[in-house]
């Protein structure tokens, strides 16, 4: 792509990176006006084209970092032998007739007509980081361009930009970052994710920065006021717009703080049975923290759900895991459902990629499951995904796409479509070239097609 | 030159002092002495002789005690220490401000935060989209680091890096060539444009590209027998440029002249032979606003790495005085920052005498920038006491950074580092200046408020403790507080402010003093450079 593309006219004039300061004024005019004028843009402005019809308002990602094996839990090959199922071999009858997923997942056996099952993953890479970036972003590791992840573009498309005007940030990473990882890519910083740190299966949920244990409501206004006595060059700089930055920034802060941030983050605030039954761990509260997050009007939740990569021990990792993500997700279904929230709620639940369906029972793994790009597992439901689906089939041993290959870029397209944000739209580099928002197939890209069967 | 033009530029530029007298503001204490007298040096005299052109008065002169905290960390990105800012305020020789930049362009420190920003132009990184690798990233980052801490002159540091042949591990400064998120010779074209012309290549007509891509055809690449060791080499095999089957044509030079390579001599040497000489338009021109923009936050040609025809310099004789400068220091890069340094216009207060856009485009004041990430958080553990842990567990081999490493030391820009990221560190993909983001945000003002991660530092760090419990007055304890975060003294008004605080009754005398170090930790005066 190269500037001379003629193909901006209708697409997303980038603005200069920066914090939240800048969103709702400043965004406006200036800088992107000006580079949307260079460009041949023909609003100039920096704001979003989307204004299609949007079916999906927020995404939850559960994000299972590591990858989570297939053949164990949603396709499970119990004619396979041993050699490929090794001690989870049973297969169950989920509520829709004719699907049947890993016998760990009894919970999400009955929610199965919420979700539907993508069995045809696949994009053939087997290392953590490019898989990863390949899975959120649609792209190949290697270019030159470093692309933003889904995340980042439903911030650009859908938070500050696009008039977002809530107390907690549009895209917010339940607890850790993904590491090893720039989720925004060229984007830059601004529409990084907030990421909240503690852990929501502890007592107290303690986000980075907006709850501090210790230090009462009064100190905090105390010290508020101490910060300001004391602010001599802020007051002497009165007017310079970097004071101002600041001085915003830190007002977002404290809206955090000490408005009704701190009670979004206070699990404490839902019924004890309803937070049993989403299971007290950090998953399972993850889970009931993202449904309340969305009800907040959070654009896009990334669950990083960790602990997947399970080369060695499989098995055991497996029984442990498996029944608080069963609890988990069938939970947050059965709750955004019962809320009528699904609708308009997308979850996207996969990992970088699927396990080895071989165990690998020679040393040093002794029963351990190694990383497998070639075809893997995804569950997706709500936001216009219809439910009791399954899309696509790996052949008899879970090695090969059999049918219907579904390739990252033709899942993101979808969910941006569902988003109402255009799978077409170009996005500005900062060195002043346009992108396309996902590569077409005359990149050479290989795709099987949006998943208009469950759309 | 002549004689009586340099005059007459003199004499404008006392009137403009003359003029700027008339209308001079009150200097607001304790951040400025008076207004400037008189341009002190030639910087002074374009820069003045600009704005009294535009009709915009520059700021009065900063007061010692922002000088000392400014070139500190413009410098050796390193706050001082409450001896070293006591120090310098209480010396009283008139040279004090020109022995103080000396002092600090020979520092260790210096060195490190330089090849800081060198290895963020420069891509240094060990993984993905760059992947160096751990070994050639130390390598890479060690030959940077020297090149600066011995002043190599800078057009043989850029002449090393453009024509170095072997082994990423034994001859590190080939990385260069490696530092890349693609190896074709378009994608290096764009690289070696963006970093040492100041250009993006990515703008040229096809042809221009081509032809400066052609001198990069021939750079072979291949492994060895040692983990992730890979050598760069001149390779005749590839297609000659120049041959009827190149795809990329002839070799043509950025200014359109066409190049002669004799066969069997690496065309990459050509290239540089052509770039380094003291008559390329591009070479020192890039340096030198660097320089500029690395001081002052902004390029003469703003942004500093967006070098072209339609984005022209806002004070043309500035620069070209500058490049005469650098050539004629032999590429002497301390010279130039020692010209800048010394100047009134560095001097300048951040206090703005004038909202007009041109103020700030034409250097009418030293404009406040928040601090880097890296020099943020060193700062932190300065003052504290206390240290940062950083290790990279992938790729492999494991990189443990030892205890107590400075952040702007760090070789490797993929060393995972949330506070960092909150902060704007560069992801080093693309070599862009502007990677680096230095603005506010509100996750960032979460984290100074109220992260466990800064109060822990805050509460626990036992520098700060000893400073405030050790022997003395209260007053003389808020004191050293003061000295410690702002490199100065408390205003009467400000210890009366603290005063009242600590006599509230609503906090413990050890609350009062945390919430002392907080406070000046998140004001704008610590979290600047102003």
């Amino acid at each position: 792509m190269t500037a001379g593309d003629a193909n901006v006219g209708h697409g997303i004039q980038m603005p200069e990176g920066g914090g939240l300061i800048s969103r709702r004024g400043l965004l406006r005019g200036g800088a992107c006006a000006a580079a949307g004028w260079l460009l041949g843009g023909p609003s100039g402005y920096g704001a979003v084209v989307p204004s299609r019809p949007a079916k999906a308002k927020a995404v939850i990602q559960i994000w299972l970092w590591g990858g989570m094996a297939h053949l164990d839990t949603f396709d499970p090959k119990p004619d396979a032998g041993y050699d490929y199922c090794g001690q989870l071999a049973k297969a169950i009858p989920t509520n829709v007739d004719g699907i049947q997923i890993g016998e760990m997942l009894p919970e999400l056996a009955k929610q199965a007509d919420k979700y539907s099952i993508i069995r045809s993953m696949t994009h053939g890479v087997d290392a953590h980081e490019t898989a990863t970036y390949m899975v959120q972003t649609g792209r190949a590791a290697g270019d030159r361009i470093v692309y933003p992840c889904v995340g980042a573009v439903v911030s650009l498309f859908k938070g500050y930009d696009a008039g977002y005007n809530g107390l907690i940030p549009p895209y917010v990473i339940l607890t850790e970052p993904l590491g090893r990882f720039s989720e925004t890519g060229f984007l830059g910083s601004k529409y990084k994710p907030f990421s909240t740190g503690g852990d929501p299966g502890q007592r107290r949920f303690m986000v980075e920065g907006v709850v501090a244990e210790g230090i009462s409501d009064e100190r905090q206004r105390g010290r508020r006021e101490l910060l300001d006595k004391l602010g001599t060059l802020a007051t002497a700089a009165q007017g310079d717009p970097q004071v101002g930055a600041l001085k915003k920034a830190q007002e977002d802060a404290y809206d955090l703080i000490m408005g009704n941030g701190a009670k979004v983050f206070d699990l404490s605030q839902e019924k004890d049975d309803l937070r049993e039954r989403y299971g007290r761990n950090t998953f399972g509260q993850s889970c009931l923290m993202a449904r309340r997050l969305v009800e907040q009007g959070v654009r896009f939740v990334t669950i990083n759900y960790k602990g997947w990569d399970t080369h060695k021990q499989h098995f055991q990792i497996m029984r442990r895991k498996l029944p608080e993500f069963d609890k988990g997700l069938a939970s947050l279904l059965a709750d955004l459902s019962g809320r009528g929230l699904l609708e308009s709620t997308l979850i996207w639940c996969c990992g970088e990629f699927g396990r080895t369906p071989k165990v690998q029972w020679e040393p040093p793994w002794n029963g351990g499951r190694g990383h497998y790009g070639e075809v893997f597992s995804a569950v997706v439901a709500g936001g216009g995904f219809r439910g009791g689906c399954v899309v696509g089939s790996s052949d008899a041993k879970g090695e090969a796409v059999k049918e219907r290959p579904v390739h990252p870029v033709d899942m993101i397209g979808s969910m941006y479509q569902l988003l109402g944000i255009d799978p077409d739209a170009t996005l500005q580099h900062p060195q002043g070239f346009a992108v396309r928002l996902l590569p077409s197939a005359k990149d050479g890209f290989k795709s099987g097609g949006k998943l208009r069967e469950i759309m | 030159m002549a004689v009586g033009m340099r005059v007459s530029l003199m004499a404008a530029a006392m009137m403009t002092v003359l003029a700027v007298a008339a209308a001079a503001k009150e200097p607001v204490r304790p951040f400025e002495l008076g207004q400037v007298a008189a341009p002190g040096c030639k910087i002074d005299e374009l820069v003045f002789t600009r704005l009294r052109q535009l009709g915009i008065q520059p700021a009065n002169l900063c007061s010692d005690n922002v000088f000392v905290r400014r070139v500190f960390l413009d410098v050796i990105g390193t706050l001082p220490t409450p001896k070293e800012a006591s120090d310098f305020l209480q010396d009283t020789r008139p040279d004090k401000r020109a022995a103080l930049i000396d002092q600090l362009l020979g520092r260790e420190e210096f060195a490190d935060y330089w090849s800081l920003k060198w290895a963020d132009l420069l891509r240094v990184k060990a993984e993905f989209p760059i992947n160096l690798w751990p070994n050639a990233v130390q390598g890479y980052h060690r030959w940077i680091r020297t090149a600066i801490k011995d002043n190599a002159p800078y057009d043989q540091f850029v002449r090393e890096l453009l024509t170095a042949s072997g082994s990423n591990f034994r001859n590190p400064q080939v990385n260069f060539y490696r530092a890349l998120q693609s190896k074709e010779p378009k994608a290096i074209a764009q690289a070696v444009a963006l970093t040492f012309m100041g250009e993006r290549a990515d703008k040229w007509p096809a042809e221009r590209l081509n032809g400066m891509a052609a001198f990069f055809a021939q750079i072979g690449y291949k492994s060895t027998q040692e983990w992730k060791e890979e050598v760069v080499f001149f390779d005749p095999s590839k297609v000659a440029p120049g041959a009827p089957a190149a795809r990329l044509g002839t070799p043509v030079f950025p200014d359109g002249t066409a190049a002669k390579v004799p066969p069997d001599v690496d065309p990459r040497e050509v290239f540089a032979d052509w770039l380094v000489t003291p008559k390329n338009p591009w070479f020192a021109r890039n340096m030198v606003n660097r320089a500029w923009a690395w001081l002052f936050g902004r390029g003469i040609i703003h942004e500093p790495d967006d070098i072209r025809p339609d984005n022209p310099p806002s004070n043309p004789e500035l620069l070209a005085w500058l490049e005469g400068e650098l050539v004629a220091a032999k590429f002497d890069m301390k010279h130039i920052f020692r010209l800048i340094l010394n100047s009134r216009v560095y001097q300048l207060s951040s206090i703005r005498p004038s909202e007009r856009p041109e103020a700030e485009a034409n250097f009418a004041f030293y404009p406040m920038r928040r601090l880097d990430a890296e020099v943020l958080i060193d700062a932190l553990c300065q003052i504290t006491g206390t240290t940062e842990e950083y290790s990279s567990p992938i790729p492999e081999p494991f990189t443990f950074i030892p205890d107590g490493q400075r952040s702007i030391a760090l070789a490797d820009g993929s060393v995972t580092s949330p506070f960092l990221e909150m902060f704007g560190r560069p992801s080093r993909d693309t070599g862009v200046e502007s990677e680096r983001n230095n603005r506010p945000t509100a996750a960032q003002g979460l984290h100074l408020l109220n992260s466990s991660h800064v109060r822990q530092k805050i509460e626990r760090g036992e520098k700060l403790r000893n400073l405030i419990w050790s022997s003395g007055s209260p007053e003389e304890a808020v004191t050293r507080v003061y000295m410690a975060i702002l490199s100065r003294q408390p205003t009467a008004q400000e210890m009366r402010g603290v005063r009242e605080y600590f006599e509230s009754g609503k906090v413990s005398r050890q609350e009062a003093y945390v919430d002392l170090a907080w406070a000046l930790i998140n004001s704008a005066e610590f979290l600047f450079r102003h």
